[in-house]
């Protein structure tokens, strides 16, 4: 089985040239910046996610637009959930509102999972289908998943929700299905292969740019510059999980 | 003297026998049911939710276990604390253990998200959970109390049965604490993240256990014609009493250090004041009946002519009563209580954050639940009706009291 | 100890019961000694293995290959599900598991093996529009399609 993974595919002619005719006009819609954070942090798709770096992301509340929900439908769209937010239906990222209750001020926030360094969902999984990966993104293996969701029991952040009814027609890069826990994943289909989640990507396309995501592990990457030049916040801070998302403005 | 007990088939009711089984049968063959139609569905014909997402199976998975690791005190107190009116129901103790423990986990299993997996919970163990350390735990009873109720029985075995019965009862203790963790180890909600949640479900388990017992057994005297002697229902209630006294003790003393920690008050406000169904519960159903009621019946002052009320049966019966509103309180309160994320914050969102989570049970969980009492009661039906389970001693006393008449 | 042995009857049968009925949902159970099914030939010329290997070792490749993806993050695509799906789903259904004479399902259906991995993963390619196949993912970006194209042939979920 050792040569299974070092033979890279080569993608039949037609879309190859496809490819190459397409690559070229998309050098040209790209933003400049995108295209080259994308090439920065490349890796051949033989290597494992690596752990040396650290996926995070940032949200800066005061840029987040109150009622704004751009990042929740970047997110069903690209997941492929149904958009229903009735009590049994999954939501991997949500809008809340906080209120100040001294003085009154409200403002909105996206709350997903926090991607821990300890994550308490990794902890109690029985089977250890609830995993952090080398590179720090926390998910779900729904290949031993056995819906006890214990892990959502053990969730500080809510973040996690139970397949209650049969899916189909799921996302071929996002499988999900009836029985198992799922939460946000970073988007990491579009992370292995150097795109940001599609919250982020989606914030910034309507102009908010409330959300940064990148590797905690590197001073020069546009997050820790962020984080170094400004004063940040995890949520239950007490637990002292490290989270992955950090909150700028609350 | 043994014509006395249902042993022979011929002489046994045995019409009442298969009556029973088939009421048991019933509500196994719903459980079924229900097991097979939400497998087709999925949890969405469930009450639970991504907010309760432990619901009424639980309560009566984590019932059944708790008490069947209970249940198993009274066969310790004979082999580990050697007194022999608790040695004659050895035998009834770890097979009622074993009946309770196989009905909670049946249901535990049958509410998975993918049943089909168990083999996977089996095959794959994560040892930093402490739900992976019950499996081992609950496995682990099976064969011990299986080998210490073999030990009890057999006399060519009967020299293993004290080392046997230790090694039960440390396991039971193990398991127990094992059990209460569960909750105990969930850091982030305020309602379960107590180093007393494992001690006081031990003292719990030995209130519910014993009640289950002292339930089953005045059923099984009844069933043969037999009263258990006056001098055996005196010790077990009084113990029962002991135990209930000790869980409400503990029952204050965890509410009482949840009140010292500022961020759980309003946890406490909404258990012990404003939480609706889950107060009732508290106050009315764990408190008032499983507790205070019981307690007055236990010791209730009577004549020397009523000393035959003794309330053996209705008393543990409320003890039970009790006890499912305390896991009903503490496994759905605890979850209904929402997160909080932010303090000094008011939240929503269309997550339900910032406000208590609605659970209403729907009839397919009640069926599952129901479905691991079914089973517990077939295996002691059936394991009564085989086999000597009928407590040995006080024969020899209602004999001896008999030919002193 | 019949006691216990029937305990034990009673466990053993609610699991009989249940591997029963699990197995009884798999959709189109093969009838003994029916015809063995026809398949669909794939796309390519050629499968990433040999055809008897595959019909042999699909199902260790596929295992071993979830798990390097799905943990490690590994994400070469020679074996991969979503490449199966891409090759093999039916002209007619599109699927390789909506009809039972679409690719995976005949054989499974025959074999009378249940298939678990269609109550996650899709049983159809990637829809997506022509013009943009093989487009670089970040520039198919619009907002309404969200879904970028992974290189063409599938990296794998």
């Amino acid at each position: 089985m050792s040569d299974l993974h070092n033979q890279t595919e080569i993608p039949d002619s037609s879309e190859r040239r496809d490819f190459l005719k397409l690559g070229a006009l998309a050098a040209t819609v790209l933003a400049p910046g995108v295209m080259l954070y994308g090439i920065a942090n490349s890796r051949p798709p033989e290597q494992g996610a690596s752990s040396k770096l650290r996926w995070g992301m940032l949200i800066d509340t005061t840029k987040c637009g109150n009622g704004c929900n751009t990042c929740v439908t970047a997110c069903n769209t690209e997941n492929g959930l149904n958009g229903k937010t009735g009590p049994q239906d999954s939501q991997w990222i949500r809008k809340v509102n906080i209120k100040n209750l001294s003085n009154g001020f409200e403002h909105d926030l996206p709350m997903m999972c926090q991607h821990c360094e300890n994550p308490p969902c990794v902890d109690v999984c029985p089977t250890g289908a609830s995993m952090k990966r080398a590179d720090g993104i926390v998910l779900v293996d729904r290949h031993i998943c056995i819906g006890c969701r214990y892990c959502m029991m053990a969730c500080p952040y809510k973040a996690r929700s139970f397949v209650h009814e049969p899916i189909t027609d799921q996302n071929p890069e996002v499988p999900r299905g009836k029985g198992c826990v799922e939460s946000c994943t970073f988007c990491v289909q579009r992370v292995d292969r150097d795109e940001t989640p599609a919250c982020v990507e989606a914030c910034n396309a309507n102009g908010q740019n409330a959300m940064i995501f990148g590797d905690l592990n590197n001073p020069e990457s546009e997050i820790s510059k962020a984080l170094s030049g400004q004063a940040s916040v995890e949520v239950r801070a007490d637990l002292r999980l490290n989270t992955g998302v950090r909150y700028q403005g609350i | 003297m043994t014509e006395h007990v249902c042993l022979d088939k011929q002489d046994c009711k045995i019409k009442a026998f298969w009556a029973l089984m088939a009421l048991g049968g019933v509500f196994v063959l719903a459980a079924m049911v229900a097991f097979f139609h939400l497998e087709h569905t999925g949890h969405i014909e469930t009450g639970m939710t991504n907010q309760i997402v432990w619901g009424l199976p639980h309560v009566f998975a984590v019932f059944l276990i708790v008490a069947a690791s209970g249940v198993l005190n009274v066969a310790s107190i004979g082999s580990v604390f050697g007194k022999s009116l608790y040695k004659a129901r050895a035998p009834l103790s770890g097979m009622l253990a074993l009946a309770m423990l196989a009905g909670g986990l049946a249901v535990l299993v049958l509410d998975l998200g993918r049943p089909d997996r168990l083999i996977i919970a089996m095959t794959h163990y994560n040892f930093k959970s402490i739900f992976a350390w019950n499996m081992i735990f609950y496995n682990g009873f099976f064969a011990i109390v299986g080998l210490y109720l073999l030990t009890l029985m057999d006399k060519k075995l009967k020299n293993y049965s004290k080392p046997m019965g230790f090694l039960a009862f440390f396991w039971r203790l193990a398991l127990t604490t094992a059990t209460g963790s569960i909750f105990g180890f969930l850091i982030a909600r305020a309602g379960y993240h107590s180093a007393l949640m494992a001690p006081m479900f031990i003292i719990m388990s030995f209130g519910y256990g014993l009640a289950v017992f002292m339930v089953v057994q005045s059923a099984m005297y009844r069933w043969n014609d037999l009263t258990v002697d006056p001098n055996i229902r005196r010790r077990m209630k009084n113990l029962l009493a002991v135990f209930v006294g000790a869980s409400l003790y503990f029952t204050i003393v965890l509410h009482l250090t949840n009140m010292y920690v500022a961020k759980q008050w309003d946890f406490e406000r909404f258990i012990l004041l404003e939480g609706g169904i889950y107060t009732k519960l508290f106050w009315i159903g764990q408190i008032l009946l499983g507790g205070i009621v019981p307690l007055i019946l236990l010791f209730i002052p009577r004549s020397q002519a009523s000393q035959k009320v003794c309330f053996c049966f209705m008393a543990p019966l409320l003890v039970i009563l009790g006890g499912f509103a305390q896991m009903y309180v503490t496994i759905i309160g605890g979850q209904a209580f929402p997160l909080e994320l932010f303090p000094g914050f008011a939240e929503t969102s269309s997550f339900y954050d910032g406000v208590a989570h609605a659970y209403s049970p729907s009839i397919w969980e009640a069926m599952l639940g129901m479905g691991g009492i079914a089973i517990a009661f077939m295996a002691t039906i059936i394991a009564v009706h085989a086999l000597k389970f009928m407590p040995q001693d006080d024969l020899h006393i209602l004999q001896g009291r008999r030919s002193s008449d | 100890m019949n006691g216990m042995a029937s305990l034990g009857k009673w466990l053993k049968l609610a699991l009989l019961a249940g591997a029963a009925a699990l197995t009884a949902v798999a959709p189109h159970q093969a009838t003994a000694g029916s015809a063995k099914p026809m398949l669909e030939r794939g796309k390519g010329e050629q499968c990433v293995e040999d055809t008897q290997f595959m019909r042999r070792n699909h199902m260790d490749l596929l295992k071993h290959h979830r798990n390097e993806t799905m943990r490690q993050g590994i994400r070469t695509t020679k074996h991969s599900l979503k490449g199966c799906v891409d090759c093999h789903a039916s002209t007619k259904t599109g699927s390789v598991a909506a009809s039972k004479d679409d690719f995976c399902a005949a054989c499974h259906s025959y074999a009378a093996v249940k298939l678990d991995c269609w109550d996650c993963h899709a049983t159809k390619p990637k829809k997506r529009p022509a013009t943009l196949a093989g487009m670089p993912p970040a520039a198919s970006e619009t907002g309404t399609s969200p879904m970028a194209p992974a290189l063409a042939g599938g990296k794998t979920q």
